[in-house]
């Protein structure tokens, strides 16, 4: 209407102007035609506004969805709404690993090329090298956005923006840390710089602990600025927190027990599995060597890998247990078969299976107490091939333990129908086979809870299968009595003899092979459930390629096994099952203390300790050994 | 007669939704600005509580405090002979 009423003065105004200077000419021309003037401009008003009209129909009515798209997306953003992982806390809900905020700093090279005067000022704050600062955002002149520095301190974000540098920003994104160290690292395994988990739980419960990042529509300015929070699309949610059977207590046990072993022999590497028998939870799992997960780099990748998990090595002796009992449940044996293993040796096709001494004549408890591989050969002689398979088989060796963990063996147990003529008795002690720590832990803690094999879970309650009984309650209970002769006076393992409770286990040394053939380089293994009376734990202890010292696996891992326990037993208030050679024990120490006060005057006193009942002066021994 | 009343009430009608709509909008807002304050004090205070959680957690590392416990306080593990085994 302005623009109208504008041209009409206009028009009006130069009417009169027009008529002064030349009045004459205007008298002489022919009438002045108003009408047909004020048509003419009307008509050209009416075609412009027709022509406005119809550019705001198609603005308003037929383009309006494109045009609206267009406005929008210069002004409202979607951005995404930051959500911090779950936390992982151990089993009595202590963090083991914790999302914590960072700051990320990041620039705007556009405007950061701007002020190059500020760019020194900046790479100091940054604490880079400026001409690396020039550089970098030299080559980036045309994008809007680059990352000065990742995941730092708060603090130290506030301080680089304190500079007030046109250009520079900082967002918030979480970190993972992990208290624990490296103790718990191959379990817990780490997250990438996304916090998209990598390995171990983290990895395997990715999905669980990863929050939904949520989004919200903001109008911002030229500037990236926000000028208004519009709308949420949708809420952030949270990652949910996971309790792990872990417990962090033992688990540290287990890890400095580990750790003294390994430094004490020499060893490679080893590894540690606890399994609570009732549950099949995971309560410590430890390896050596391990890594700092709160800093991870890709240096050092071949300590990542959770042998207990993942590495397959061939079980030993700890074999034994299970071919005695394929052997009585198939009735060919009793406990008190006796077995001839004169002269220690027995052929096994083109080779001999030996044993480390001659133990002349052996009863079946005696084969284990002994760990006679001349034994194991004859027990399993009378045991049909399939029916040994079979049995071994329903341990769980040869097939994922479906723990859940990522990368997790399954083993190596071949059928009857690939077994060549020695195959079988070179199963019964242990080779020709491969299994994992944990496999080994699982068919232990399968003995110890009467015959009924629990999945392995690292979830606290996360028992999702029913029970398989996988033998009868009375045969694992009679097996679980022969191993206990192993920690015995006689066995092989007085080492991992526990005061106070009875012990049952089952040491195991395995040469490694390599190429075809074994090498000169062992690996020890104890596995013991504990105590005898009703199983609580199942732990298996394997020292990779000792070389200081023995690599017997009495002596090697079974001290492991015996420091762990202990404290577990005490930590989970187990009431000992054996208090007669606690109390024997204490009072041979009570009578070895007054003999040493009055040894001086009198030395005959010293005769008494040697005149005690036996299994004191045993208990004594191992309590010595600590 | 009625007819103009009519549309005089629905023109009436008109602004006042129009009216009402533009209030809604801004109430909407301003909630949604509280909103996210809220939020964001929540989750300040969440990630105050993680990062004290962490920092105790780090204290309480297992083998601080063995080392505390042997060296600073002196303490050892009761051996055998410093046990009393009591019937029950």
């Amino acid at each position: 209407m302005k623009t109208l009423n504008k041209l009409l003065s206009n028009k009006s105004s130069p009417n009169p102007r027009a008529g002064k200077p030349k009045p004459a000419k205007s008298r002489n021309r022919a009438r002045f035609n108003l009408r047909g003037r004020l048509a003419i401009v009307a008509g050209t008003l009416g075609l412009c506004s027709l022509a406005l009209i119809g550019r705001a129909v198609d603005l308003q009515l037929i383009d309006n969805d494109f045009y609206r798209q267009q406005g929008d997306a210069r002004f409202l953003r979607e951005i995404p709404i930051p959500t911090s992982r779950g936390m992982i806390t151990d089993r009595n809900g202590e963090p083991l690993a914790v999302s914590s905020p960072v700051e990320s700093v990041w620039g705007n090279p556009q405007e950061l090329l701007k002020a190059p005067d500020r760019l020194p000022e900046l790479a100091r704050a940054l604490a880079v090298p400026a001409d690396y600062l020039t550089r970098k955002l030299g080559q980036r002149s045309d994008k809007e956005f680059v990352y000065l520095k990742r995941r730092i301190n708060p603090d130290q974000a506030r301080a680089i923006l304190a500079h007030n540098i046109p250009g520079v920003f900082s967002q918030r994104e979480f970190r993972r840390f992990y208290p624990q160290g490296e103790a718990l690292a191959h379990v817990l395994g780490f997250t990438n710089i996304d916090d998209r988990g990598q390995e171990g739980v983290e990895l395997a419960f990715d999905d669980w602990l990863r929050g939904t990042p949520g989004a919200k529509k903001v109008i911002r300015d030229r500037r990236g600025r926000i000028v208004e929070n519009v709308d949420l699309v949708r809420a952030a949610q949270p990652g949910k927190d996971l309790t792990l059977s872990i417990d962090r207590r033992i688990q540290f046990l287990t890890y400095r027990e580990l750790k003294r072993a390994l430094l004490e022999t020499g060893a490679a590497s080893a590894s540690a599995v606890v399994l609570d028998v009732a549950t099949g939870e995971v309560l410590a799992m430890a390896n050596l060597p391990s890594f700092n997960p709160n800093n991870v780099n890709g240096a050092n990748r071949d300590a990542h890998r959770n042998r207990a998990v993942t590495d397959l090595m061939e079980p030993g002796s700890t074999m034994k247990p299970l071919t005695v009992a394929a052997a009585l449940e198939a009735g060919v044996i009793t406990p008190h078969s006796t077995f001839n293993t004169n002269p220690g040796w027995i052929a096994n096709g083109h080779y001999r299976t030996t044993d480390h001494h001659n133990y002349g004549v052996l009863d079946t408890t005696g084969v284990i107490t002994k760990s006679s591989n001349v034994g194991a050969s004859l027990i399993v002689h009378r045991v049909p091939d399939q029916a040994f398979y079979d049995f071994v088989r329903r341990f769980g060796y040869g097939q994922s333990t479906h723990s859940g963990f990522p990368g997790e063996a399954s083993g190596l147990f071949p059928a009857p129908a690939r077994w060549s003529g020695t195959t079988k008795q070179t199963m019964s002690y242990g080779y020709g086979l491969n299994v994992t720590p944990l496999q080994i832990a699982h068919a232990y803690a399968t003995l110890g809870n009467d015959g009924r094999a629990m999945t392995p879970t690292f979830v606290k309650g996360g028992q999702r299968n029913e029970a398989t009984q996988v033998v009868t309650p009375a045969l694992a209970r009679e097996i679980v009595r022969m191993m206990q002769t192993v920690t015995e006076p006689g066995g092989t393992a007085t080492q991992g003899a526990i005061l106070g409770y009875h012990v049952a286990g089952k040491t195991g040394t395995a040469r490694r092979a390599s190429g075809g053939s074994y090498e000169r380089k062992y690996v020890s293994y104890f596995a013991g459930l504990v105590p005898v009376d009703k199983p609580r734990f199942a732990m298996v202890v394997a020292v990779n390629d000792p070389t200081i010292g023995s690599y017997f696996g009495g002596l090697v891992a079974a001290p492991v096994f015996k420091h762990v326990m202990e404290g577990a037993l005490r930590l989970m208030d187990v009431p000992p099952d054996d208090i007669d050679t606690w109390l024997a024990a204490q009072a041979a120490a009570e009578a070895k203390r007054s003999s040493d006060h009055a040894v001086a005057a009198m030395p005959m006193q010293d005769d008494a300790g040697d005149a005690m009942p036996d299994d004191a002066t045993t208990a004594t021994v191992a309590g010595a050994t600590r | 007669m009625s007819a103009r009343l009519l549309l005089a009430v629905l023109i009436a009608a008109n602004m006042l939704t129009a009216i009402a709509v533009v209030f809604a909008r801004h109430e909407h807002r301003q909630l949604f600005i509280q909103l996210s304050k809220l939020e964001k004090a929540r989750d300040e205070l969440n990630i105050e509580f993680g990062r004290l959680q962490l920092e105790q957690a780090t204290w309480a590392e297992s083998n601080r405090i063995d080392q505390v416990a042997r060296t600073r306080l002196g303490m050892v593990f009761p051996e055998s002979g410093d046990i009393v085994v009591v019937r029950p």
